[in-house]
């Protein structure tokens, strides 16, 4: 049997895991059989689909996108699922054999992934049909209740590697479908009269050209009439209504010149149809009405798309906590039923529910999304353990302090609200140029209406200043615009960055020097958040005795040993575990005591080289953790120096964001030590250490104070919960790749992919993209004055009027599909501004 | 010529038809997803059908 992925094939003589492509650890490359596996996790999952006869799923993925990355399963139970309080709420039980559900799935994102959740009724028996949507990563399961719990469901879509969680909102999201279908008919109903219309148009315009009888003329009119006002009242109420709220607001939005357009043209053509003279502009209406809802209802569909994954990632927060009740029985609870005094029982992998202190066994606590320390803390009885941390090693009891608003996570969540709410909205360009564009039009035609009454007559001067109104109709402004950012925002979308509102674009695209600035988090934003080895000083042969023994503990330090030794490790014996300091075992006939250097020397009585010194000076420099291993009776000494790796991409995409004009600082919670030393490797030469939370948010609210001019933005990249109020306070917060829900909250754009470089691609993005969106700015304006110049002045009447302007809507439409390509090269040339 | 009396209001009947039937199919969610469907067209049928194991059988063994 050939292995399934051989289209796949990787580069040259490394081996790589069958099910995911990733290179496979020497120690694991099993000589004997054709199928190689990097662990455990992408065994079961091959296993699974080649067992069920899923084969395909290889075929697909490699057919549609060789580098997406299969999901790991993670093992979950999913009980919680089968709780009645749960089913009430989620479950839409449709007759007695069938039930529906919408998961959220983790990891889904090609085609291959829809391929192989619609086959889940072949995995999971009781599952009647899965419909899976690749925008929104939900899957939608019916299945019958009685054959099979929805736990076992979850726990299939699981094991294929898609961990799923039930979708919240349910209400809030069936109302916004509802309404998108509305938007929907009223676009095609637009389109569908707007079509009619041109055909009777054609014939009347043919008649006035090659002679028309009157009854015919009078029958064309008035169907066009008809259906021109259906149009107005139906599809094109919503700028009315729009206008309406402008004029109350007070503000000048372009929904009033629109609206006026179509109010004046409407009652005209009215006017005109029934005395059975003069034009009755409902063909230039019905297009209008149409063209515009049209660039509405796609900017709607893009920006929809992108809040509406940002939202349901927001559910992936832990919405149950286990309860230990007086007995000592467990039992899990909504979040929201948690109080002060309860004990909680919390398990390695999953976050603390509440802030409390330890009662009951000693773990790591990981608190890097929370305060950005990139060394996790060792934690037993009377220790704090703050809400929304992650237990690493080893589950423990929780007596319940503080729960909800009164954690120190809700009070940032607090923190983050403020800063939203006093965010100033940002005067968009198009907003600006609308507004003078919409006085001066208004001027105009009530000028034009004024000298042509004077001099001739009223219906003269009704006519032209009709003409100017329909000729001067704001297309680039109200279509271009939104078109533009929308295909913009598409763009990005594929690219894996997810923006939230289309303002980002325009902030960003600022080209001169200085650009903006930008204020860097570091754990988990400029490094990768997780401890590994980077360096080892000493006997490097150490290494795998050393892993063979950290094997056996759930300590970050040990696990980033572990991940640097590949190959297959020897058995260890007699392992003792020193809390919070090291551990001692033995390998190979070897004594190994492996911990801080303290530990190891007053342990084992063994003193550092003097070689080895200087090199031990260096990796404490280099803001790295020196581990210290002593191998007896050899007397050989290592030391292993753990930290938290830079990404790969940071070096570059900093060098290249300063490259663009912008001004870059680190602003972290981390030791200033460790920071200093991060930021010289990146050439930055401002940092910041040791910063809380809310701190963060103030240095981001000083920067915009002392700011060089208004249009500078700045900018908050970063990850966690800590960064959370600082990219709320920011004009344009970056979450990046891994963050935490708050964060993702906060933020205006989510990052997908790991790594910096979408920034930069961002930035680009948002050059290219006002360029565009400037030049349809110009063509438009230019072609609006000359035809504003011949309407005012009486030398085109309304027919020519209706022709010039669906022309001119197709040459700035036609620009705008250009909007964000060309990404690579449209950062050289600098722009006018 | 008069037949135009009728064929209008006839082009006109069958426009609304069809919008009538664009409002259903909106109604009944046909555009709600606008994405997944693309994917679908690349799958290979041969083996959705899981009556068709030993279809599926016969591929993993060649």
């Amino acid at each position: 049997m050939p292995p399934a992925n051989s289209t796949d094939q990787p580069a040259a003589n490394q081996t790589t895991c069958n099910h995911c492509g990733l290179p496979v650890p020497p120690g694991l490359i099993d000589p004997e059989s054709e199928l190689q596996f990097c662990c455990n996790g992408c065994q079961t999952v091959y296993n699974i689909l080649h067992t069920s006869g899923l084969d395909n799923y290889y075929k697909v993925r490699d057919s549609v996108n060789p580098d997406a990355e299969p999901a790991a399963s993670t093992g979950s139970s999913y009980e919680e699922l089968d709780d009645p309080l749960f089913q009430s709420t989620w479950v839409t039980q449709e007759n007695e054999s069938t039930a529906e559900v919408e998961l959220l799935l983790e990891g889904m994102h090609c085609a291959a992934c829809v391929w192989l959740i619609e086959r889940l009724p072949r995995v999971a028996d009781g599952v009647i049909e899965a419909r899976a949507n690749i925008r929104r990563r939900t899957v939608c399961v019916r299945y019958n209740p009685d054959h099979i719990k929805l736990s076992a469901v979850a726990q299939s879509l699981d094991k294929l590697g898609y961990a799923a969680h039930p979708a919240r909102g349910k209400e809030a999201r069936e109302l916004r479908i509802r309404e998108d279908r509305k938007f929907l008919i009223r676009v095609a109903l637009a389109g569908a009269l707007a079509g009619n219309i041109m055909l009777l148009a054609i014939a009347l315009y043919g008649g006035t050209f090659s002679g028309i009888t009157d009854a015919w003329r009078t029958t064309f009119r008035y169907y066009s009439m008809v259906l021109g006002l259906i149009v107005l009242i139906f599809p094109g109420r919503i700028f009315f209504t729009g206008a309406i709220a402008a004029l109350r607001t007070r503000t000048a939005h372009l929904d009033i010149p629109i609206a006026l357009a179509l109010f004046v043209a409407g009652v005209w053509g009215t006017v005109n149809t029934i005395q059975g003279i003069g034009e009755i502009y409902f063909d230039s209406v019905a297009v209008l009405v149409f063209l515009l809802l049209v660039g509405r209802w796609i900017q709607h569909r893009q920006q929809r798309a992108a809040s509406d994954s940002v939202e349901l990632m927001l559910t992936l927060t832990p919405s149950s906590a286990t309860l230990i009740d007086e007995s000592g029985n467990t039992k899990r609870v909504p979040i929201e039923t948690l109080e002060a005094g309860m004990s909680v029982l919390v398990n390695p992998g999953e976050s603390f529910p509440a802030d409390g202190v330890i009662t009951d066994g000693t773990t790591t606590i990981d608190n890097a999304l929370l305060t950005g320390e990139s060394v996790p803390i060792e934690s037993g009885p009377s220790d704090q353990a703050l809400a929304g941390a992650t237990n690493l090693s080893s589950p423990v009891t929780v007596r319940v302090q503080a729960v909800g608003e009164h954690t120190r996570i809700g009070k940032l969540m607090n923190l983050v609200a403020r800063a939203s709410e006093q965010k100033s909205p940002v005067v968009r360009a198009a907003d600006r140029i609308a507004g003078y564009f919409v006085v001066i039009v208004i001027t105009l035609a009530l000028g034009t209406f004024a000298y042509w009454a004077w001099t001739t007559n009223i219906t003269t001067g009704i006519e032209h200043a009709t003409a100017l109104l329909i000729v001067t109709c704001p297309c680039a402004l109200g279509l271009a615009t939104p078109m533009a950012m929308s295909i913009a925002l598409g763009r990005s979308a594929r690219s894996g960055m997810l923006i939230k509102s289309a303002t980002v674009l325009e902030q960003l695209a600022r080209t001169s020097s200085p650009a903006g600035k930008m204020l860097l988090d570091k754990t988990g934003t400029l490094t990768q958040g997780a401890t590994t080895v980077i360096d080892i000083q000493g006997n490097e042969s150490l290494l795998p005795l050393a892993a063979a023994i950290e094997q056996s503990s759930n300590h970050p330090i040990a696990r980033a040993i572990v991940n640097a030794a590949d190959s297959s490790l020897p058995t260890a014996t007699n392992i003792t575990q020193h809390t919070a300091q090291g551990i001692t075992g033995e390998v190979n006939n070897q004594h190994l005591t492996i911990g801080s250097i303290s530990f190891v020397t007053k342990h084992t009585g063994a003193i550092i080289p003097d070689d080895l010194q200087p090199k031990v000076v260096r990796l404490i420099d280099r803001a790295l953790t020196p581990i210290m291993v002593h191998a007896s009776p050899s007397n050989s000494i290592a030391i292993i120096g753990v930290g938290d790796q830079l990404r790969d991409d940071a070096q570059s995409a900093a060098s290249d964001l300063q490259q663009r004009g912008w001004e870059l600082s680190v602003c972290s919670g981390d030791h200033p030590r460790i920071v200093e030393t991060i930021a010289n490797q990146l050439n930055i030469e401002s940092h910041e250490g040791g910063v809380t939370p809310e701190t963060k948010a103030q240095r981001i609210a000083e920067s915009k104070e002392h700011r060089h001019s208004t249009s500078t933005p700045v900018v908050m990249v970063g990850d966690g919960i800590n960064d959370a109020a600082a990219l709320a306070s920011a004009d344009v917060g970056i979450a990046v790749h891994g963050g935490a829900e708050a964060s993702l909250e906060a933020a205006d754009v989510y990052l997908v992919h790991a790594g910096l470089s979408p920034i930069v691609k961002l930035i680009d993005l948002s050059r290219s993209t006002m360029s565009t969106i400037r030049l349809c700015m110009v063509v438009s304006i230019m072609y609006n004055t000359i035809a504003a110049t011949l309407a005012v002045t009486g030398v085109i009447d309304a027919l020519i009027a209706a022709i010039l302007m669906p022309i001119s809507s197709l040459t700035v439409v036609a620009i705008c599909t250009r909007a964000g390509k060309n990404t690579q090269t449209s950062h050289q040339p600098p722009e006018p501004r | 010529m008069s037949a135009v009396y009728l064929m209008i209001p006839a082009a006109l009947l069958l426009a609304g038809l069809g919008v009538i039937a664009f409002i259903i199919a909106a109604k009944k969610g046909q555009f709600d997803d606008l994405d997944t469907p693309a994917f679908r067209a690349v799958f290979d049928d041969d083996d959705s059908d899981p009556s068709n194991e030993q279809d599926a059988a016969r591929d993993r063994s060649s």
